[in-house]
């Protein structure tokens, strides 16, 4: 597959916005793969947490937000307390989810879950998840 | 001893087992909970974003509304509940900026300052009151109960915040658990996510979470697995009807709060646990091992 990496792309307002948004510099990432190597639904992942950070750092926002892996992100925060340059990992892929949100509206269709299952979840799984796939 | 007490939403619905024997093991060591009154949601999740300062309101209020009360501590059993309200405690304690406009917004008298604790129950139990005082109030103990004190996220990150225990090999809940009398069995994927909230949306994604957690905790010899999360508990218990059509190799475990644990070595009333409302009754289980009476037949 080809893919054309341009200056504007890497400088584009969307990787800025993911910047702000996160608090985070993509630039800081240098691909130990530590993130990875200990994310616990890295196996339903299409693309691993690091591959997620690598597209943003070359300005495939598009690609980023196309990817699974964001949706996959429980916020368990492993990656984060393990990253040897304190790259709060987290918070881009919460940036990434709001973004795609914005872009393309919400995750979730809450009249399409299964409502026998709804009525057993505890309260607090509604509203983290609808917090995380609802804008 | 006498702390203001934040149940949350799911204690007060879902979870009343663990609510019920939080305020009874609580107060067998002389600790006195009191609801905090007008407490409200804590969102459930911290908010990841930079601008979140709205989202922070929900939480920053129970902290307000604790020190309205003159409490210096707010004690919080669910696990989620303790990070978010932690969390948000931290962060206004080191952004004035955000802090001062959280303050113009909620528009109570007394402007809040940071000054709350928040501190989860274990921690409570363990440093202040003590793993010797709780070794001589478990009688009968848990003696015959193989326990894994399974620990999730929210006890452990991010560790600078929240502070509680070592975030790659915790052990306050095994020191709990062991002062209980229960043989504390050693396993990995004790701090690993349970799956989460993802399980509202993929119940496909957070079943190898969970089965990771569960087998491993089986295979070392667990009888129960202990938690401190409702979240956690609900993963970990129900997704055991998939996981046992997923997998060949799967064995069912009871998860049960560590309250509930203690309720039972303390020799407490457990009626109002709701251990009929597990999916996976662990009272056959609790029985065998000695810790609970004979279960009548339905
Ligand atoms: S652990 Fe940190 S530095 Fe290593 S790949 Fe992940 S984000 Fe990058
Ligand atoms: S926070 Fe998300 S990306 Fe990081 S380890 Fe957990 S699930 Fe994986």
């Amino acid at each position: 597959m080809r893919v054309t990496i341009s200056v504007e792309q890497v400088r584009s307002e969307w990787v800025r916005r993911i910047e702000e948004v996160s608090g985070q510099d993509v630039m800081a990432c240098y691909h130990c793969g530590k993130c990875s190597a200990g994310c616990p639904a890295a196996e339903v992942m299409d693309l691993l947490p690091n591959q997620i950070i690598r597209l943003v750092q070359l300005g495939q926002v598009e690609r980023a937000l196309e990817s699974q892996t964001i949706w996959y992100c429980a916020a368990c925060q492993t990656c984060y307390a393990r990253c040897p340059k304190g790259v709060d990992l987290p918070r881009l892929m919460e940036a990434l989810r709001e973004l795609a949100m914005q872009k393309r509206g919400d995750h979730l269709e809450i009249a399409r879950l299964d409502v026998q299952a709804l009525a057993e979840f505890p309260q607090q799984a509604f509203i983290a998840g609808f917090r995380k796939y609802t804008a | 001893m006498r702390y203001f007490y934040f149940p949350g939403c799911t204690l007060e619905t879902k979870a009343v087992g663990f609510n019920r024997s939080a305020k009874d093991a609580a107060g067998a060591l002389g600790v006195e909970l009191v609801t905090l009154p007008e407490w409200n949601c804590c969102g459930a999740t911290f908010p990841l974003s930079t601008d979140n300062v709205l989202d922070l309101a929900g939480p920053a209020r129970n902290l307000v509304s604790t020190a309205e009360a003159g409490g210096d501590t707010l004690a919080v059993a669910c696990a989620t509940c303790f990070n978010v309200l932690r969390r948000t405690n931290h962060f206004l304690r080191n952004n004035p900026e955000t802090l001062e406009k959280l303050n113009a917004f909620l528009e109570r008298p007394q402007p809040y300052a940071g000054q709350v604790e928040v501190r989860h129950l274990l921690d409570i139990f363990v440093h202040d009151i003590g793993l010797e005082a709780i070794r001589q109030c478990a009688v009968p103990g848990l003696r015959g109960l193989r326990a894994a004190a399974y620990y999730g996220c929210m006890l452990l990150r991010p560790a600078a915040e929240i502070a509680l225990d070592d975030p790659e090999r915790p052990d306050i809940m095994d020191q709990l658990l062991a002062a209980l009398g229960a043989e504390v069995v050693d396993y990995p994927h004790r701090g690993e996510c349970c799956g989460a909230y993802l399980t509202v949306k993929s119940p496909e994604a957070s079943m190898p979470m969970s089965y990771r957690i569960l087998s491993a905790a089986e295979r070392a010899g667990a009888h129960v697995l202990a938690t401190a999360c409702p979240l956690c508990q609900f993963n970990l218990d129900w997704l055991q009807a998939r996981l046992r059509q997923q997998y060949a190799s799967y064995r069912p475990l009871p998860v049960l709060y560590f309250t509930q644990l203690m309720g039972l070595a303390f020799g407490l009333d457990t009626s109002g646990y709701g251990f009929e409302q597990h999916y996976v009754d662990p009272r056959p289980v609790l029985t065998q091992a000695g810790v609970l009476g004979e279960v009548k037949a339905p």
